[in-house]
């Protein structure tokens, strides 16, 4: 039976980045706000002390952090010939659970999309004719001159260290000559670079690119954010990624907002609530609220004015999925937008092997890095190249941990003697140049329920088709020979690539970053939240996250995750309260 | 009145959003309401990483395993091996605990084989492939070789590990190529996680290939220049010289 409860302004659905965003600025017009959060209360003095925190079994290879996937996992397939089977244990990506969400394990590194990322389909048309068949990309309806306030508030509230390249229009040496005009400079000035990003930014500046320090939430001094929390200065632990920080010098919901939150009177938390779906009320035209199970088994009826998904963009695919809300995407017709445009990232890298000099991998940090944005977005020409957009290439040194980085030369076997030799010998003397390359949109890639495999409550699981496309392999043929270039410049004995060949592989670790599903866009023929956020179905419905990037840029995406919050926040707190309806007319 | 609490009132006309009013008890964990962070002492939850009482292996098992990870991270002329760091132990808590049991994963059928990029697909947890394909190992080493694999040279030993990996040698009740994949991913994280869990005795493998371990601040040498830093390891036991004499 369902137990109903008194209702609330906002319910939020997640609490991680996007939900803690929500919750501070919704909370700060007044709303009663309560937040749902699936997995256990976590912050640093409990979960992240320096006496535990960097321990590479549990946080890492046994999941400590991680939503676990006795619970609820995804099923995988390359293509839709094929059956799509559960990922039984995590690889490829790592999705977040409990407070703070992926927020908690992440790097750091904090870009935002070029101007051009956000108006992907006529920009490019405009510049090079149609886009070919069954490439799904379409533009944002929102563009980067509205979102850069948010992009700035954002980098604000997490103290991000870097150096701004283009300050109202004009360059500044030193930063991102390719990126969009700022209001401000970096809150915070660039971390220390060590050995190796010295020697990419060599090797770069002689081939006439233009590198930059990576934009990092690992600070690079002690600061004070926007709403009075203190940061203190990242120590290069070494276990960023995939941990928690133990100094709070890593910007996360926990250092940068919840302790703020956490006084706020109008804030409710309730942790090990999952939501199993949002209600929509009798007549169709609003969400009622959201139907949850905490730990007792008990399922609960929470009514709600106002709804935001703030789950991670997998979740809040199936949950709209489940709870019938949108018109789930159909690959066949090409219609139906929920599931639709899921993207990814399409990485390759080029490893260096030094004789003499020691990179020291273990002095290193989640956001630590130089890079190039000279091959990225549509910073360079792309006519007859037969593909659109690019990423970035940078050297990071995050890490020397043992069990995940050992990389050997050509040629080593993966075991034995020789393995074991080499890995020594190399284990401290190796950088990486990695190309963090767009992934766009394909009518063939999307995001369904599974008809066979079901979660811990018997509901169907989220089922994944994906594989790379015609255009992110001519992409990364085309930039990963340039990383290469880069790396046979910075003085090593040798050079090991890492390119991309055969089908997307959901085994091995690559990025967080998975896009789409609940795309943003201009129509409701053509995605399912409108410029704000707002579902075309359910003006009272909200949607946070990467899933609603209609196609993937070639960055990471937290930055613009955050700055789409904080403008679908201005919208609600702006306009939605003042008149409670649809934002744009359909 | 604070514009805080008068916003609230024009919004609460607008939505008559209600306070929340709820039973206390009846919420596994609420937090909020203006009461700060919550913090009490002893909170932390402790990882899992066995005792002495942790065990899975049936004394043969433990023989073949061990023989396993020394085949796979030898002891040789350059350093120790998974002997000398005690994987075997690593493994066989490992297996005793969540992991060997699949606990945290998804372990609900139908199964099916599936392609490379589908991942792990047996309908067993780790420790259970372990005890088929051990059994199934031993057994073929019985019949080809008259000796389990632990009673055969090390040349031999190489050699049927090789065919299991390159998938030359198969196995009927679990795939050997799967069991292969995840001891030497198992033996990789016995040789290199913290000694608490077992292996990594006295932080052998750490000090061999020159990582400092668990230290969690290296600011004094960011500016190391590609020069070599010498540091004692450090392990979350803490080190010799700290915790011993
Ligand atoms: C290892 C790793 C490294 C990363 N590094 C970077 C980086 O360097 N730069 C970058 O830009 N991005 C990075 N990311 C991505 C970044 O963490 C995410 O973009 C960001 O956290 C997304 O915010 P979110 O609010 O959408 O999701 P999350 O922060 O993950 O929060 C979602 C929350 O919703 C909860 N939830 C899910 N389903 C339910 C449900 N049904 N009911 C209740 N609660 C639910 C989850 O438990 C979770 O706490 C990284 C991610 C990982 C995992
Ligand atoms: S590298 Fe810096 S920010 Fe990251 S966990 Fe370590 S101390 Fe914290």
């Amino acid at each position: 039976m369902t137990r109903e409860l008194p209702g609330v302004d906002v319910v939020l659905v997640g609490f991680g980045w996007t939900g803690a965003i929500f919750a501070e600025k919704l909370t700060a017009a007044g709303l009663d706000v309560l937040a749902l959060e699936r997995g256990p209360w976590r912050d640093t003095a409990k979960d992240f002390a320096t006496t535990f925190a960097q321990d590479e079994l549990r946080y890492y290879w046994r999941h400590g952090m991680f939503q676990e996937t006795s619970q609820s996992t995804l099923t995988f397939r390359n293509n839709s010939a094929q059956t799509a089977l559960p990922m039984r244990h995590w690889g490829s990506f790592l999705p977040g659970n409990g407070v703070g969400g992926a927020g908690v394990h992440w790097n750091g590194q904090t870009y935002r999309f070029l101007p051009s990322d956000f108006v992907a389909r006529s920009h490019n048309e405009e510049r090079y004719g149609r886009l070919p068949e069954g490439m799904t990309v379409q533009d944002y309806g929102v563009t980067y001159e509205e979102l850069e306030p948010h992009f700035d508030y954002f980098e604000k509230i997490c103290g991000i260290c870097g150096k701004a390249g283009n300050l109202g229009g004009s360059t500044v040496e030193g930063g991102n000559p390719f990126e969009g005009p700022r209001s401000d400079e970096y809150p915070n000035p660039p971390m220390e670079m060590t050995f190796s990003q010295d020697r990419f930014a060599a090797a770069a500046r002689e081939l006439g690119l233009s590198p930059f320090p990576v934009p990092s939430a690992n600070m690079s001094r002690a600061y004070v954010n926007p709403l009075g929390l203190q940061l203190a200065p990242c120590t290069y632990c070494g276990f960023c990624e995939k941990y928690g920080c133990g100094n709070y010098s890593k910007s996360s919901p926990q250092t940068t907002i919840i302790p703020v939150l956490m006084q706020r009177e109008n804030f409710t938390l309730r942790t090990e609530t999952e939501v199993l779906s949002i209600e929509t009320a009798a007549d169709g035209s609003r969400a009622s609220g959201v139907t949850y199970v905490d730990t007792s088994g008990e399922t609960v009826f929470q009514p709600a004015e106002i709804v935001v998904m703030c789950a991670y963009p997998l979740e809040n695919t199936r949950l709209m999925l489940l709870s019938g809300i949108g018109t789930p995407y159909d690959p066949r017709s090409g219609e139906g937008v929920v599931g639709k445009n899921y993207c990814y990232q399409v990485m390759s890298s080029a490893t260096v092997f030094f004789e003499e000099e020691f990179t020291n991998g273990f002095v290193g940090a989640g956001a630590l890095g130089m890079t190039v944005d000279d091959y990225n977005g549509d910073n360079f020409d792309h006519s007859k190249l037969g593909f659109i957009g690019g990423g970035y290439i940078a050297c990071h040194t995050t890490n020397a941990r043992p069990i995940e980085s050992h990389p050997v030369p050509e040629g080593v076997p993966g075991w034995g003697s020789e393995w074991k030799r080499a890995m020594r010998e190399n284990f401290l003397k190796t950088t990486t140049v990695g190309v963090h390359g767009a992934s766009m949109a394909h009518r063939s890639n999307y995001l369904d329920l599974d008809p066979t495999y079901t979660d811990a409550h018997g509901r169907p699981l989220l089922r994944m088709t994906y594989d790379f496309t015609l255009n992110d392999r001519r992409l990364t043929d085309h930039i990963t020979p340039i990383a290469e270039e880069i790396a046979r410049g910075m003085g090593g004995r040798e050079v090991k690539v890492n390119a991309l060949n055969g089908s997307y592989d959901s085994t091995p670790y690559q990025t967080t970053h998975n896009t789409g599903g609940t795309i943003m866009g201009s129509s409701p023929a053509d995605s399912v939240v409108n410029r704000y956020c707002q579902s075309w179905d359910l003006p009272n419905l909200f949607v946070a996250g990467a899933g609603l990037f209609p196609q993937n840029a070639g960055y990471n995406p937290t930055g613009t995750v955050g700055a789409l919050a904080y403008w679908a926040a201005e919208a609600i707190t702006e306009q939605y309260m003042r008149q409670p309806g649809p934002l744009v007319q359909a | 009145m604070t514009g805080f609490t008068r916003r609230r009132i024009v919004q609460s006309m607008l939505f008559g959003g209600t306070a929340l009013v709820l039973p206390s008890g009846l919420i596994a964990a609420e937090y909020g309401r203006g009461e700060g962070m919550p913090w009490s002492p002893f909170k932390g939850e402790p990882p899992y990483h066995g005792t002495h009482a942790d065990s899975f292996f049936t004394p043969a098992e433990r023989e073949a395993v061990a023989a396993i990870c020394a085949r796979l991270i030898p002891s040789d002329d350059d350093g120790p091996g998974a002997t000398e760091a005690d994987v075997v132990t690593f493994l066989d808590r490992q297996m005793a605990g969540f992991y060997g049991r699949g606990q945290h994963w998804y372990m609900r059928g139908p199964f099916a084989e599936g392609t490379a990029t589908q991942g792990y697909q047996s309908r067993f947890p780790p420790a259970m492939l372990y005890r088929n394909a051990l059994a199934e190992l031993d057994a073929y080493c019985r019949t080809r070789h008259d000796a389990v694999f632990a009673g055969l040279t090390e040349e031999l030993q190489d050699e049927v590990l090789t065919g299991l990996d390159e998938e030359t040698l198969t196995f009927e009740s679990v795939s050997a190529k799967t069991f292969f994949d995840l001891i030497l991913k198992n033996t990789i994280e016995g040789f290199f996680a913290d000694p608490i869990y077992g292996g990594n005795r006295d932080m052998v493998a750490w000090r061999y290939i020159g990582f400092p371990g668990t230290r969690y601040d290296y600011r004094d040498f960011v500016g190391h220049d590609g020069a070599p830093i010498q540091l004692a390891t450090v392990s979350l036991t803490g080190r010799p010289g700290w915790s011993a004499p």
